[in-house]
């Protein structure tokens, strides 16, 4: 097959990998490969990546799709002329048949060695040394990724629960327990030497799996597709972003501001050559968001997590707080972290949501949002709460509510419950409903109905 | 006269010369985009030398360089061109009788009145210029849009005039440090770059080019130990940048060695956040503590 077309084939590839890649994109990527050659590992890939991956996350499903793509395509290549790694030096395979010469004590210490010293090629090696050991070669379970697991556990390679920082110089090494980066690592190679090994056994090359499952390692919604949410929520920020902007630019020079006029005319003998004009104010909205993270909710709040997300990229002036039984401010995790991962995962670690009983207390959360905004909230702020409205028996304390509603401009109200549940139990949303805008929200679709509410304009 | 140039290798080799030690990736892009004539979108934390890429980019490709520092209500009088009314009222008032309208109209609107804002100097100098729009993430969504003409064919449409093509082509570069999501249509028309925290053994490269002063094993430390930080949970982790403003504070000081004393006196030239010195002279300054007293 020609070059070109398989390159196609790697751009269609990465778009079914949900990356946005256009033909122009692709045409920049040749472009660039005839300035460069493509002879060249490295600059080949980086001509590429460079033309095609254009972010953070694109770069990563880049990186792995191009492993999986060129990696399967030597793979194919090797088939079709009929090459056998295992004719060629039958060492490993021959130790595993003979049974038990192996050291496995000896080995797994091989192993943690090189996992510890980052050594690509040593790994590689050990990789196909305890496949063949351990791996029970021609009959694995069949699904590789119970192979690579049960291999991993055989060799004894254990990270630390929550730790993902480098280990410290300090420590003697033998101490410090492996990064889960690290195992990571090895549990690819042992994936590549697995899958080259199944090749050879089957002649024919394993369907290619979708990385969004495995690899992309986001938190997975329950709800629906989590990229689908992004998708819409990308479009609610397009919304918002150019929302009103349109009257503030015809406006821009409305205003002669006539005392600034005057004053410079001066210059020029009275004549005012020069206009001043009143400075346009933009009015920027300002959004306060509170997101119920209870037990209740769980299922929505990866939904919600990615809302408030985006909602941030758009407005400078939001703050946002989360809340279970009470509630605390989480604007600055927002600020600080770009991605979405990283947001949820130092929500749910250190975000401080003050839980003792885990269940939802609106009253009180009501009680302390006024206390730490109350000098903030203004008829130009709106207020969007994410919750469920599941009280738990406790007193919903309506008149709290009304309180926020009525400082603040707008409220709004998203419910991840069907309309048919609301007020069933202990649902308390109709004691709130009176004072803002309720909407069940729990699919994207919903999500842009509500989009068209909020952006519509204040009177 | 301006370099052209020949490989990635002589990119990489002239960046050098310039002051600046390129990755493996920016001596690349870096080539093909003055090959392909595309931009290049730098993105990145702060610190970690976007802006510095396109003046040594400037200096080694012997380039004028055209700067346009972004921000948020930046419109198309500040960055691209403006009317010069002034010269225009002067104009029609100077020649008030005697002359028909139709003459006067198409006088006042030719070049002589406009005024080149950085976009339109930088495509309509006699010699190619490196033009930085530095920090375009701290614009609106619609200055974005007014880019992609420019960007995609080097012209500038201007309402009275017509198409102004570029005379010559300019090598843009684009920064952003992340804070928003640039819109698919930019990030389409531009080459990707991403830099990064550099590894050490580059970063102790670069702090010794921009310290020649300091002794290896202080920079060796100084490179640890930064790392070190980078690794605890800050608010504005420390840049290259920092790590040599500290390499030249330390030098000054004459320090022979970071004990935890000299480093709780200078970490305020790494770190600078309130909360996020406290976390810092707590984890860094007991391991410092700890590595130096067996030593």
């Amino acid at each position: 097959m020609s070059f070109d077309a398989r390159l196609l084939e790697f751009g269609d590839d990465l778009r079914r990998e949900g990356m946005a890649l256009g033909t122009s994109e692709l045409l920049d990527g040749f472009a660039a490969l005839r300035e460069v050659g493509w002879t060249e590992p490295v600059l080949f890939k980086e001509a590429l990546a460079a033309t095609i991956a254009k972010s953070p996350e694109d770069r990563r499903i880049f990186d792995l799709v191009f492993e999986r793509f060129f990696f399967r395509a030597a793979e194919a290549q090797a088939l079709e002329r009929g090459v056998r790694e295992g004719e060629g030096d039958g060492a490993a395979g021959g130790d595993a048949d003979e049974g038990g010469e192996l050291d496995f004590d000896a080995l797994r210490a091989a192993v943690e060695a090189a996992v510890r010293a980052g050594d690509e090629s040593a790994m590689r090696d050990l990789a196909r040394l305890a496949i063949a050991a351990f791996g029970r070669r021609g009959e694995g379970s069949g699904v590789l990724g119970v192979d690579v697991q049960r291999i991993r556990r055989a060799l004894g390679l254990k990270s630390e629960p929550g730790s993902v920082r480098a280990p410290d110089p300090g420590d003697p090494p033998a101490h410090v327990p492996l990064t889960r980066e690290q195992i990571r690592r090895f549990e690819r190679l042992l994936r590549r030497e697995l899958e080259r090994s199944q090749i050879e056994r089957t002649l024919e090359l394993p369907t290619s799996r979708p990385l969004n499952a495995l690899d992309r390692a986001l938190p997975s919604g329950p709800l629906q597709d989590l990229a689908a949410v992004h998708r819409v929520v990308a479009q609610l920020k397009r919304r918002l972003a150019t929302q009103g902007h349109e009257a503030r630019g015809h406006r821009k020079h409305a205003h002669v501001d006539v005392r600034r006029t005057m004053r410079a005319s001066l210059q020029t003998g009275g004549v005012p050559v020069e206009l001043k004009f009143r400075a346009r104010r933009p009015r920027r909205p300002e959004l306060y968001v509170l997101c119920d993270v209870s037990t209740s909710v769980t299922s929505a709040s990866v939904f919600f997590l990615s809302v408030m997300h985006a909602l941030h990229d758009t407005f400078r002036k939001m703050r946002s707080f989360v809340f279970v039984e009470r509630i605390s401010e989480v604007t600055d995790v927002f600020e600080r972290e770009r991605s979405f991962k990283a947001v949820s995962d130092a929500i749910s670690k250190d975000a401080g949501v003050a839980d003792v009983s885990g269940y939802t207390d609106y009253g009180r959360v009501w009680r302390e949002f006024i206390a730490s905004v109350e000098d903030d909230l203004h008829p130009r702020a709106t207020v969007i709460v994410l919750g469920d409205a599941r009280t738990n028996g406790r007193d919903p304390r309506a008149d709290l509510f009304a309180g926020v509603a009525a400082r603040a401009g707008r409220t709004f109200w998203l419910n991840p419950e069907p309309r048919l549940y609301w007020n069933y139990g202990d649902s308390v949303i109709s004691a709130y409903e009176p004072h803002c805008e309720a909407y069940e929200c729990w699919t994207t679709k919903q999500l842009e109905e509500f989009v068209k509410a909020l952006t519509r304009p204040v009177r | 006269m301006a370099v052209e140039p020949a490989s990635v290798e002589a990119v990489t080799a002239g960046l050098r010369e310039a002051g600046y030690l390129p990755g493996a990736s920016t001596a690349l892009v870096a080539f093909l985009a003055v090959k392909l004539d595309k931009p290049i979108l730098v993105e990145g934390p702060a610190g970690v030398g976007k802006t510095e890429l396109a003046k040594a980019l400037a200096r080694y490709l012997d380039r004028e360089l055209i700067r346009l520092q972004c921000y948020e209500g930046l419109d198309e009088a500040k960055a691209m061109y403006e009317w010069n009314y002034r010269k225009q009222l002067l104009r029609i008032q100077a020649e008030r009788e005697g002359e028909a309208w139709d003459q006067v109209h198409g006088d006042i609107f030719g070049e002589e009145f406009l005024l080149a804002r950085p976009l339109l100097s930088a495509i309509s100098t006699a010699e190619p210029v490196v033009l930085l729009i530095d920090e375009i993430d701290k614009t609106d969504q619609e200055f974005e849009a007014m880019l992609l003409e420019l960007l995609s064919d080097f012209q500038i449409t201007i309402p009275e005039l017509g198409r102004i093509e570029a005379r010559t082509q300019p090598v843009v570069l684009l920064t952003s440090n992340n804070s928003r999501e640039l819109t698919e249509a930019l990030k389409r028309r531009c080459l990707y770059l991403w830099l990064d925290y550099p590894t050490p053994e580059h970063e102790l490269e670069i702090v010794r080019l921009h310290a020649p002063e300091i002794r290896a094993d202080i920079a060796a430390r100084i490179v640890e130990v930064i790392a070190m930080v980078r690794e605890l949970d800050l608010k504005k982790p420390p840049s290259i940048a920092e790590s040599i403003d500290w390499a030249r504070a330390l030098v000054l000081l004459g320090a022979d060695d970071i004990t935890p004393d000299v480093f709780r006196e200078t970490m305020s030239i790494i770190v600078k956040h309130r909360t996020d010195l406290d976390i810092v002279s707590e984890r860094v300054g007991l391991k410092l503590g700890l590595a130096s007293s067996p030593a």
